[in-house]
């Protein structure tokens, strides 16, 4: 697709989406405010446009503007929006009803959501055709299993008889890019297709949705923050910034020599990188897993004989697709799992499996910071309790000596603390509550955090200011992390140990460098190459060299 | 499948401790109440030696704890013991007007449950309309009404005025089916009235709740109709707590009738409850108090297996 020559000439032409200086306002409670502030865009038959920008851009509110459609609390107030001829921003409910799902389709973010859960996904696709009275049932279900043949999905004659939650995460998404084909539309929107997968099962699915969308020769806006997916997809780039352009160029311009100074700052990215620490020596290592098991009740195991060292100021990567036990071997060292068998030692002395059992000086040596900081902070408790209780319950603290403790912390993490000490968590953006997270983990006064996916939730530039202030803070206070992440570009930016793991065990670990290096465990070679990269030719290089059929969950080593 | 019969089991199994334990609190709470049963039976004017032969013939002499485990080996064969006051069965007094009862019950359930559903489906799809609005007022009106004002006020209209309906539930055995449920229509009625409003409201705020899931956008952005969305794809996620409301409204419905019964005149078990009560034939109150509570776990656990079964991860697993 990055290949415009693929598009017949006299295609190229034919306009097929056309947005005029939109204006779309949302709701805040009181007052109607502008989130798109006059976005043109011109979209051509065959043509795949990508969009990109930070969270807030309005990326997805243009995607969905394009199907004429405003989601709860926003409306299109100003300018126009004509889809083949029809101008959308005056057509009735009815008629823009009917050209979704027939016309224009649209893939969600989070297949697994997006999927109803009381229905068959064959019933879910064959929903729209049977609306349209395109296809009578039984023909709608044989195209079904087509396309679900052509998107690769395992047995596709029978998996469309399953309910959403019996099918894994990326094989839902191939089935929504099936149930959006299957009136074959003139246009899709990818709204961040890919964002809630693993970076292996990312590429079966981008590489299914770009055959697909090359055969039918679909038009598609690809919505995404990832830069090195969306030169996999996109003819054409838009890069937006806080509901305006910024910039428009094709893919290999827009990456060779972009204009913006924003646009580059978005390329700069993956800048920050620290450099790597040794092991102490003749330490003891601050945090032991030893020979860990442990299940949940009455289930299988989920991690088997896991065992690693962190040493005092390091930070130790742990990396692994969802599900190979990340999170528990965090709930184990914390306590909140014990352990079937193993132990974990702190200075090597064994720590009590269950955190009850802790003393108060064992629990807050190791604090947690957590991927979500919308749901990890109590909205109705201002910052000041969310960070002084922690310090109240571990060092006593009261009064004066709180407030000014509060403040020091709200200093540590870069707010100023007359601003902040009284709001609450809603009135904070994401990055910010991130920070008010960790500040609450220091609060503790720990000497170990085990940070879960902390900035996968976040955009990359507030990321990077993350990534900064966490490696500042293990320099001024010697902390020892564990990162949890499946981002193997934070793995880079960040840690000086790595831990790999696949289905509950440990597959490889050592120091970063080495771990970047060849030769790796098959696994860990397949995580390192799944990683998209800048170059609008990695996903056809890499799928040449795998074969079409070896991606994803087909190779599993 | 093997999971939901166990789980059933366990349910039931709850469901009979729970019964054992409100068995022990009815017994000792009617123990508790004052005042003489030897002395409510005989009157003022019963002589001390009349008493005490008449205690000693009830087993009153015996200690409570005897007195409890005998009468419940009794009801679990459902023998409830004699009515002190007519000295019959108390079984066979119940088993009629319990029957009576359930048949009322049935009967504004059968209207009730799908016309609260159905109109909660309804509001749903028109939120935050005049419909909506009208509908919600009527039915908190209904609900906040008292039973007996509502009562009074049907018997007014239709009965008194219109004479469409008898203002007196009363049975014969010759009555034809339709002839019963012409003479019944006002209780259930009532009835109706009483519990519609809660189940409305559960279904709408249940499905309202749903209409920013991921899958209802999702639906609406392949172009399905808003009634559609509302009843295929909102309505089939929205089951578990309407049904749980469903079910403490049918609770209700047979052990909240004792106004209605009255006020109609209706032979169901809530007047045999008051006429015991007043005239202090224990055996009587327990018998109906273990029958309440039975009914409340029964259908609670009812309210629990539905729940279960609407839910494609427990009716499909991986």
């Amino acid at each position: 697709m990055t290949d415009t020559s693929a598009i017949a000439p006299g295609l190229k032409k034919d306009v097929l989406l056309k947005i005029r200086d939109l204006k779309i306002e949302g709701f805040t409670g009181e007052t109607w405010v502008p989130i798109i502030k006059g976005v043109d865009l011109t979209l051509h038959r065959g043509e795949v446009m990508g969009l990109i920008g930070e969270s807030g851009a309005g990326k997805s509110t243009i995607g969905a503007a394009a199907m004429g459609y405003a989601r709860d609390g926003t409306r299109i107030s100003d300018g126009s929006i004509e889809f083949d001829g029809i101008e959308l921003t005056t057509s009735t409910e009815g008629e823009k009803r009917a050209l979704r799902g027939a016309r224009i389709a649209y893939v969600a973010q989070s297949a697994a959501a997006s999927f109803n859960p009381s229905h068959k996904l064959i019933d879910q696709y064959t929903e729209a055709p049977l609306q349209y009275r395109i296809q009578k049932r039984l023909e709608a279900q044989e195209d079904a299993i087509e396309l679900y043949e052509r998107l690769r999905l395992p047995n596709p004659g029978e998996i469309g008889f399953r309910y959403p939650h019996q099918v894994s995460g990326g094989q839902l998404q191939r089935a929504m890019t099936a149930m959006a084909m299957s009136c074959r539309p003139d246009l899709i929107i990818f709204d961040e297709p890919t964002t809630a997968l693993d970076v292996t099962t990312q590429i079966e699915v981008l590489a299914a949705i770009r055959d697909i969308v090359d055969q039918f020769n679909t038009a598609a806006i690809y919505i995404t923050h990832d830069l090195a997916v969306v030169a996999q997809m996109a003819d054409t780039i838009k890069v937006l910034l806080k509901g305006e352009e910024v910039e428009e160029a094709s893919t290999e311009v827009m990456l060779k020599s972009p204009k913006e100074d924003y646009t580059k700052s978005l390329w700069a990215v993956r800048s920050f990188e620290r450099p790597q620490k040794p092991r102490p020596e003749n330490a003891t290592p601050l945090i032991s897993v030893q020979n860990v098991d442990a299940s949940y009740t009455g289930g299988d195991k989920v991690l088997d004989d896991v065992s690693f060292d962190i040493y005092e100021g390091m930070t130790v990567a742990v990396v692994g697709e969802s599900g190979s036990g990340k999170s528990t071997t965090a709930r184990c060292i914390t306590g909140l799992l014990p352990p079937s068998s193993g132990q974990i030692l702190f200075k090597g002395e064994p720590l009590p499996p269950k955190y009850t059992d802790r003393s108060k000086d064992q629990l807050r040596q190791s604090q947690m910071i957590y991927q979500m900081a919308d749901t990890a902070l109590n909205p109705k408790v201002r910052i000041s309790e969310i960070i002084g209780r922690p310090a109240q319950f571990y060092s006593g603290l009261k009064g004066t000596a709180l407030k000014s403790r509060v403040d020091e912390l709200l200093d540590l993490i870069e707010l100023e603390p007359s601003k902040y000490y009284d709001r609450f968590p809603p009135e904070l953006s994401g990055g910010q509550k991130q920070r008010i997270g960790i500040a609450r983990a220091l609060a503790a006064e720990p000497t170990f955090i085990i940070c879960d996916e902390v900035t996968s939730a976040l955009d990359q530039l507030v990321a990077e200011g993350i990534l900064r202030l966490l490696d500042r803070l293990q320099k001024e206070l010697n902390l020892a992390y564990m990162f949890i992440t499946h981002d193997l570009a934070t793995v880079r930016a960040i840690a000086d140990e790595v831990v790999v793991m696949q289905h509950g065990k440990v597959v490889e670990q050592g120091p970063k460098t080495e771990m970047f290096k060849p030769p790796h465990h098959p696994y860990t070679d397949l995580l390192l190459s799944s990683v998209p990269e800048m170059d609008p030719n990695w996903l056809t290089t890499l799928l040449e060299e795998r074969g079409v059929d070896n991606v994803g969950e087909a190779a599993d080593v | 499948m093997g999971d939901i019969a166990s789980l059933i089991f366990k349910r039931l199994g709850y469901g009979l401790i729970t019964l054992l334990v409100i068995s022990i609190i009815i017994f000792f709470m009617v123990e508790l109440l004052p005042g003489d049963i030897a002395q409510a039976v005989l009157g003022q004017g019963a002589t001390e030696e009349n008493l005490a032969a008449l205690r000693e013939e009830m087993g009153l002499n015996k200690p409570a704890v005897v007195r409890y485990l005998e009468w419940l080996s009794g009801a679990v064969v459902g023998n409830f013991g004699e009515s002190i006051v007519t000295g019959e069965r108390v079984s066979s007094v119940i088993t009629e007007r319990f029957i009576n009862t359930l048949f009322l019950a049935a009967y504004a359930a059968v209207i009730a449950v799908p016309f609260a559903i159905t109109l909660g489906v309804i509001v749903a799809l028109l939120r935050n309309t005049v419909f909506d609005r009208v509908a919600n007022v009527l039915t908190l009106t209904s609900i906040s009404s008292p039973e007996f004002f509502l009562g009074y006020i049907l018997i007014l209209y239709l009965s008194v005025k219109a004479q469409m309906f008898p203002a007196i539930a009363s049975l014969s055995a010759d009555m034809t089916f339709l002839e019963l449920l012409h003479r019944t229509f006002l209780p259930a009625l009532t009835l109706v009235l009483v519990v519609t409003a809660h189940m409305m409201r559960m279904t709408r705020a249940a499905i309202i709740n749903l209409l920013a899931s991921p899958y209802i956008e999702m639906a609406r952005l392949k172009g399905t109709p808003p009634w559609k969305v509302i009843v295929k794809h909102a309505l089939p996620n929205a089951w578990a707590p309407i049904i749980n409301v469903v079910a403490l409204n049918l609770a209700y419905l047979i052990t909240g009738v004792v106004l209605v019964e009255v006020v109609f005149v209706y032979p169901g078990i809530g007047q045999s409850l008051v006429d015991a009560v007043s005239k202090r034939d224990f055996p009587v109150v327990q018998a109906c108090c273990l029958i309440f509570a039975a009914t409340f776990i029964l259908l609670n656990l009812a309210a629990d297996v539905g729940a279960i079964l609407t839910n494609p991860r427990l009716r499909h697993p991986k």
